[in-house]
């Protein structure tokens, strides 16, 4: 196997950290060595998040190098921009393009323009794919299961190092039981967004 | 043995568990806080584990328990150790029985913390010997040999993990094997009663014990010399261990590398070995330059003519964390390696995102209302360490000083006795009034000054993951416990004016206030109102048609759920949490509830 290097980013209390510990859990099922790192502590809920899932990085340190990510799954559209500069020259980047302003953006003292960020972010990495994510999950039966769609829309791009059986498999054996059918349903409609995307493209 | 993905705390907690510990005691504090509440999770049941009230106590009561032949740890972060460090030092003095490790993370970067400190200046300054994990899974191997370690010199250890050793998770091979720890009881002797006449005996024993460590250590894996290149060094300890490897290996460069897994005693041997021959050291380590340091005192002992960088020499920096860009671009600098300047295109404007109150956080309302309350006086508004401190971003601008946990109360005094015509009111939450708290009220009291202090009561440790405290009610055991009334404290305190009020109930927590301001000399409002993680909304709320886009709700409260998108005013449903201090600001009653499903 050779090593694989996931960022994950968005705004607190969107469920990334989650969803870097189901991604390292999948990895260990399929034998692999599995490393994260993430943003915890001082009021994150609403803050800048980073989870780092380093596969098959033994000697190496929790955190992904600039410019090394294989994949970066943004969770969020600002989000996405403020960590492109981690993704490697060659990696893929899914987008929630989902919106979560900042009081400091409601209130003028800070700068949000969705056109020039989608723009950003096309002109710095080859493969892209714009999910919108929030209303996926809506349509599953919750907003809070966005994390999982886009869990699914990362599988469907065909590169992490696992199939998606045993990323299924992982989600279902990590959340609490009354809420497998909503995850179940959240992630096929993710992965099925991206394969439409994938053939359009 | 079981593969599992592990964080950094669990791991800890899993070894330390695996190792018989028996009584574990510690006070929360990022990064931390998991350690105890995985030996809590995972307790097979005859283990004891308590939240102290400080980290001071915490200390006393796993010192006790190791005196009596019990296997104990005492876990907080690097500015808690402050708290401590008056038992600490004598407690190396007088030592243990029982294995006892100090579990203090330290915290670069910043990341969640007032300061910086190097802990390992603590192990140096008090003589006790430290252990410093490079990844999630020497921890695991570090903290069981601790125990050992402390009952073979009968002195605590010091296991110091940084935060992203703490916060980082790797695959961790389980042994589920338990070892039992049998406890002796405490046997009656001269030894824990730190005399002056001890304490000269115990000085020249300690001094001693430092050599004595320094050949233990050199024996132990977790030090060791690696590589070839017999001119260039470079030494490295902690986390920076894991960059420099992966460095080494990008840039496919051999040097001879000392991994130095404890900083304090140097292992002189180990170290001499490495010395050998090189002409010169880079050295990397987090924080303080401790290992530096150890390292020119044994070259200077050994008349040694070896140049040693690092943060003394300015090659390094001493503040901030270390990333691996860091340590690739000094090491390719230092074995003259050219690399590939990183090249990024220019980024448009970003939102910041500082760290604000939660959405529906009672602690708005409270600061909200007083800051109403106060509108047409000078006040200052001193603020503490929690969740709460968060009230000095805008627009609410309600933290004026913070310096460490229960300064809130005694720091309004003192600028009461400078700038007397001035109101002073300060905040402090339920846990940090146990914590530290109850000291600086009585000191108003017993002093007469006219302070008025905000007691956010939201029954929680909320900013370091809910933990209980003193007032709660229950304890880490799960126990139901006496709850401590914060009112009957402040009473007993003799405070004469003290209100509780529900600051969600705003026009009457505005009057509380204004009140309790005017009362000349100490005064105590308690705010209750629970944390919004301990309960679900009971109504959202939702913009109506009435709405004029004034945008007053965002600008007087800055809550996290209400925005302006495409030119209205909206509430996300997925962050509110009905707490509906917006309907008090509304001047158009243009903010309505839903009953929630």
């Amino acid at each position: 196997m050779s090593k694989f290097d996931i960022l994950i980013s968005g705004v607190g209390g969107q469920g990334t950290v989650l969803a870097s510990r189901l991604i390292a859990a999948a990895a260990i099922n399929q034998g692999c060595f599995a490393r994260t790192a993430e943003t915890i502590g001082m009021s994150q809920r609403g803050g800048c998040v980073v989870s780092h899932v380093r596969i098959d990085s033994q000697k190496s340190g929790s955190v992904i190098p600039l410019r090394s990510a294989h994949m970066l799954i943004a969770f969020e559209l600002a989000e996405a921009a403020r960590n492109i500069p981690r993704l490697s020259k060659k990696g893929c980047c899914i987008v929630n393009t989902q919106v979560i302003k900042p009081v400091s953006a409601s209130l003028g003292n800070s700068h949000y323009d969705n056109n020039e960020i989608i723009k950003y972010i096309k002109d710095n990495s080859q493969e892209v794919y714009f999910i919108d994510g929030y209303s996926l999950a809506e349509k599953a039966g919750n907003v809070k299961a966005v994390n999982v769609v886009l869990l699914g829309a990362a599988t469907a791009v065909g590169k992490m190092p696992f199939t998606k059986e045993i990323m299924q498999d992982a989600i279902i054996k990590n959340v609490p039981q009354k809420f497998r059918e909503l995850n179940q349903k959240a992630f096929e409609m993710g992965y099925e967004a991206t394969v439409k995307l994938i053939i359009k493209a | 043995m079981s593969k599992k993905l592990l964080m950094g705390n669990e791991a800890i907690a899993l070894g330390a568990i695996r190792a018989g510990v028996n009584i574990v005691t510690g006070y929360p504090g990022t990064p931390s806080t998991e350690v105890l509440e995985t030996v809590a999770r995972n307790n097979p049941g005859d283990i004891y584990v308590e939240w102290s009230v400080n980290e001071k106590s915490a200390m006393e009561v796993a010192a006790g328990a190791a005196y009596s032949g019990a296997r104990t740890m005492v876990t907080m972060k690097q500015v808690g150790l402050n708290v401590a460090s008056d038992p600490l030092m004598s407690l190396a003095y007088i030592g243990v029985k029982g294995g006892m490790v100090i579990l203090v993370a330290d915290d670069p970067g910043p990341f969640s913390s007032q300061t910086e400190q190097d802990t390992r200046h603590f192990a140096r300054y008090s003589n006790l010997p430290v252990l410093d994990p490079s990844s999630p899974e020497e921890a695991y191997e570090m903290i069981q040999y601790a125990f050992e370690l402390s009952e073979m010199v009968e002195l605590p250890v010091f296991l110091r993990p940084t935060t992203r050793i703490c916060h980082s998770c790797a695959t961790i091979d389980l042994d589920e094997k338990r070892l039992e720890h049998k406890i002796e009881g405490f046997v009656k002797d001269p030894r824990w009663v730190i005399f002056p006449s001890l304490a000269y005996k115990k000085h020249i024993h300690i001094e001693k014990l430092q050599h004595k460590l320094s050949d233990i250590f050199s024996d132990l894996s977790f030090n060791k010399v690696e590589g070839k290149d017999v001119r260039l060094g470079v030494a490295a300890s902690g986390v920076a261990y894991s960059y420099v490897v992966e460095a080494l290996e990008k840039l496919n460069a051999d040097v001879k590398l000392f991994k130095v897994g404890t900083p304090y005693p140097l292992p002189s041997d180990v170290a001499s070995s490495f010395l050998e021959e090189l002409d010169e050291v880079l050295v990397f380590e987090e924080l303080d330059p401790v290992v530096e340091e150890e390292i020119i005192m044994l070259c200077a002992s050994k008349q040694q003519k070896i140049r040693i960088l690092g943060k003394k020499t300015g090659h390094l920096p001493f503040a901030g964390e270390y990333t691996f860009e860091l340590v690739y671009d000094a090491l390719a600098k230092y074995l003259n390696i050219e690399i590939e300047e990183f090249e990024n295109t220019l980024a448009p404007e970003l939102p910041v995102r500082q760290p604000v109150l939660c959405a529906g956080c009672p602690h708005r309302a409270s600061f909200y209302a007083v800051k109403i309350a106060m509108k047409s006086q000078k006040a200052v508004f001193t603020g503490d360490i929690g969740c709460y401190t968060l009230g000095n971003a805008k627009p609410l601008d309600m933290v004026d000083t913070c310096l460490c946990m229960g300064a809130g109360i005694t720091v309004a005094q003192g600028i009461k006795r400078a700038q007397p015509d001035t109101k002073h009111i300060a905040f402090i939450g339920d846990s940090t009034f146990f914590h530290t708290g109850i000291p600086g009220i009585v000191n108003a009291v017993y002093n007469n000054t006219d302070i008025t202090v905000v007691i956010l009561d939201n029954s929680t440790t909320a900013m370091t993951g809910h933990q209980p405290h003193p007032g709660t009610g229950k304890t880490m055991m799960n126990n139901i416990s006496e709850k401590i009334d914060i009112y009957g404290m402040v009473k007993a305190c003799g405070v004469k004016h003290i209100v509780k009020g529900n600051p969600l109930d705003f026009n009457n927590a505005v009057d509380i206030i204004k009140k309790a301001a005017e009362y000349k000399g100490p005064s105590v409002v308690i705010f209750e109102a629970p944390c919004i993680a301990l309960f679900k909304p009971p109504v959202k709320y939702t913009i109506n048609e009435n709405c004029k886009n004034c945008k007053k709700c965002i600008t007087d409260i800055g809550c996290p759920a209400i925005s302006f998108i495409d030119g209205k005013v909206s509430i996300e449903p997925s962050l509110c949490y009905g707490c509906g201090l917006c309907t008090n600001v509304c001047p158009f009653n243009a903010i309505g509830g839903e009953e929630n499903e």
